[in-house]
């Protein structure tokens, strides 16, 4: 170690460091884990958090925005929480740790930290590239979660709901699930915080949806006020198979959640749905890189923002169609309701083609309430608050009603509700 | 029940002067049609009434009731028995119309301070009403308006007229876009408002309108100001020769 390098290195970065170092001997895995681990640690040692002169970070930068790590609780003893939908089954990761290890529903189900522990985790927990400071960390730092393979065409008639409660200090984890042909599913992932105490969270989900299976897989960050999240999921989409993704943000302070989406089968279809309800002074980035790998394949993705106070909010969506990837369909929008002039929102929408018969686009737009829509409502005798809130819950209901599942819907409207009670 | 004072307002964003010293009384039970050339100020008189944010009144008041009401936004006036049936009703997307009829009816019940209704009584007036305008009530669970035909726009407002039992109603040409048959389903649903503690206020271009919704005083407005009154023989007399007349007269 030079002295240059150990003098550029923030609060944050160094409490990493010291992090891992107090922890060697204790973090779950074999060998070729280990090693690993030791790599990724020192690649981020060596290159820091990334700044806005790293591209894929331009907006949120990482270096400046994560100044401290919080301190380390002890287990707070939590249990798992009831689900969001009535009726569904629940596995629970409670402060890092997978609490259960039983099988559930006929699915394959064991703890992370045995493949870690057995090293047939090694293989999927490298970073993505010399930008991936999420995977850097996760893989650093990661101690358990779920192994779930969804045998072929399983049916599950309510949501799974994958569960990450929080109460404060550091929680890496993770969760590979296979979905095999034929499957039908709704997945819920769930972060949630059950104290006020603050939580540097990662995660990353790897997901694998097999041919023709139809899919269902709603993330749903519920962090709290003073938390880091960083949140990644991988995506392989084989031959026909339909994949609605919802990414809800409604919580946290500084959250990075990143969709690496892989179309690789022909025939597949996503449909990917974000909302974004940003208060305070939270900095929320969604940021997705969707690649259409094959011919015939399709995709939407509309998000939507509305951001209090002096949030501010980052959507980077960037879409790649391969050389091959013919007849791609692909269309991209970001709407954004700026609540308040201190509100910010940033979008990047890039679109790579390497096609020449595809039909791709991609809009954006930043609004205020409609005035004529709260004239209209306050004529009715609907007091302003009363009427922008309505206004404001019409604009992200929309995009859960697309769901369809009338429990789901309204649970997540509850979601919605609840937070636009307490911060607008 | 309402009473306009030399009433003068104008747009906020310009300051163009377009409503120019009305008065105008109209008594509890009293149907009052006005009626006038494009441009008079008729919408902008609805408008006004509601409490609409785009326009200043810089003199003269609005008594409702006896009290001024200039000071109160739109959600105050309506809680207090003022009712726009608009002129092209807004359509808001992600908002159902039972949510909003509900939300609406039990917002001005609390601030009257009146205890909220409760589901099922709030489902049989909503059928009741819905009925009696020939209005399909799935079309209710629909986004406000959204997809809606004119006409169906039109039935919805007196729809929400018939729930919310304003005491004082503005008809803001009601009969625009309404083929005949709608018309008589809109006018039979103003007719049966009709009530000796209400006042309705109907702004037309036609007669047409007032030989279903017959009015007790008809009132020609030009240029911001009422420039004649009378009887509903008025308004058959407009529709004879015009407005030419009267406006020569006038001037």
């Amino acid at each position: 170690m030079n002295m240059q390098t150990t003098s550029r290195l923030t609060a944050a970065e160094t409490a990493l460091i010291e992090a891992f170092n107090h922890q060697i001997g204790d973090l779950p895995g074999n060998g070729a884990v280990t090693a690993l681990r030791d790599r990724l640690l020192d690649d981020l040692k060596k290159a820091g958090l990334p700044t806005r002169r790293i591209e894929a970070w331009h907006y949120t930068d990482l270096k400046n925005l994560l100044r401290t790590l919080p301190p380390q609780v002890g287990d707070a003893g939590s249990n798992a929480l009831e689900p969001l939908v009535d009726g569904s089954a629940v596995l629970a990761v409670i402060q890092g740790h997978a609490n259960q290890k039983a099988a559930a529903d006929g699915l394959g189900v064991s703890a992370y930290s045995e493949h870690l522990l057995d090293g047939s985790a090694a293989d999927g927990l490298d970073a993505l590239g010399s930008d991936d400071a999420v995977g850097r960390i996760n893989g650093s730092f990661v101690r358990d979660g779920y192994v779930v393979d969804v045998p072929a065409d399983t049916e599950l008639d309510a949501p799974f709901e994958i569960q990450f409660v929080h109460a404060g200090g550091q929680a890496h984890t993770r969760l590979p699930v296979t979905f095999g042909a034929g499957v039908k599913a709704t997945v819920i992932e769930r972060h949630l915080a059950v104290t006020g105490d603050a939580a540097l969270v990662s995660h990353v989900s790897d997901i694998a949806v097999g041919e023709g299976a139809e899919l269902t897989w709603i993330i749903l960050q519920q962090q709290g006020a003073d938390d880091t999240h960083l949140g990644q999921i991988h995506i392989d989409l084989g031959a026909n198979a339909r994949l609605r993704l919802f990414v809800i943000n409604a919580g946290g302070k500084l959250v990075r959640q990143e969709l690496h989406i892989k179309v690789t089968g022909e025939g597949a279809d996503l449909t990917l749905r974000g909302i974004n309800l940003l208060g305070a002074e939270s900095h929320t980035d969604v940021t997705m890189v969707l690649g259409h790998d094959v011919p015939h394949t399709g995709s939407t993705e509309v998000i939507r923002n509305v951001v209090f106070d002096r949030a501010k909010g980052v959507f980077q969506g960037m879409i790649r169609v391969a050389p091959d990837a013919q007849k791609t369909d692909a269309k991209m929008a970001c709407n954004t309701l700026l609540m308040s002039d201190d509100a910010e929102f940033s979008v990047k929408p890039e679109l790579e083609i390497f096609a020449d018969d595809v039909q791709c686009g991609h809009g954006a737009t930043v609004t205020d309430i409609d005035a004529n829509h709260l004239y209209y409502m306050m004529a009715r005798g609907i007091p302003e608050n009363k009427a922008r809130a309505m206004l404001v819950n019409a604009f992200v209901a929309e995009i859960v009603e697309e769901l369809e599942d009338e429990a789901l819907v309204e649970a997540l409207e509850g979601v919605i509700s609840a937070w636009l009670e307490k911060h607008a | 029940m309402l009473e306009i004072r030399n009433l003068h307002a104008r747009i906020a964003e310009d300051g163009t002067e377009i409503i120019r010293g009305l008065n105008l009384t109209v008594k509890a039970g009293e149907v009052a049609a006005i009626m006038g050339p494009n441009g008079s100020g008729k919408s902008t008189l609805s408008y006004v009434l509601s409490g609409r944010s785009d326009y200043e009144v810089t003199e003269g008041d609005i008594l409702y009731n006896g009290e001024s009401i200039l000071e109160l936004d739109p959600a105050e006036r309506a809680a207090k028995g003022v009712f726009l049936a608009f002129q092209y009703p807004v359509e808001i997307p992600g908002v159902a119309t039972m949510q909003f009829l509900k939300v609406a009816m039990n917002e001005q019940r609390k601030a009257r301070g009146e205890d909220e209704l409760t589901t099922p009584d709030f489902m049989r007036r909503v059928k009741e009403a819905a009925a009696k305008l020939q209005i399909n009530t799935e079309m209710l669970k629909r986004p406000l308006n959204v997809g809606f035909s004119g006409g169906e726009k039109k039935r919805a407002e007196i729809l929400q007229m018939a729930l919310l039992e304003p005491k004082l109603c503005v008809l803001d040409e009601t009969d625009s876009g309404l083929d005949i048959d709608a018309l008589k389903i809109v006018a039979d649903g103003v007719n049966a408002l009709r009530s000796p503690d209400r006042a309705v206020v109907v702004i037309t271009h036609y007669q047409r309108l007032l030989d279903y919704i017959v009015p007790d005083t008809v009132h020609v407005l030009y240029k911001g100001q009422v420039i004649k009154s009378g009887d509903k023989t008025l308004a058959h007399e407009l529709e004879a020769n015009g407005y030419a007349d009267i406006i020569g007269a006038a001037a």
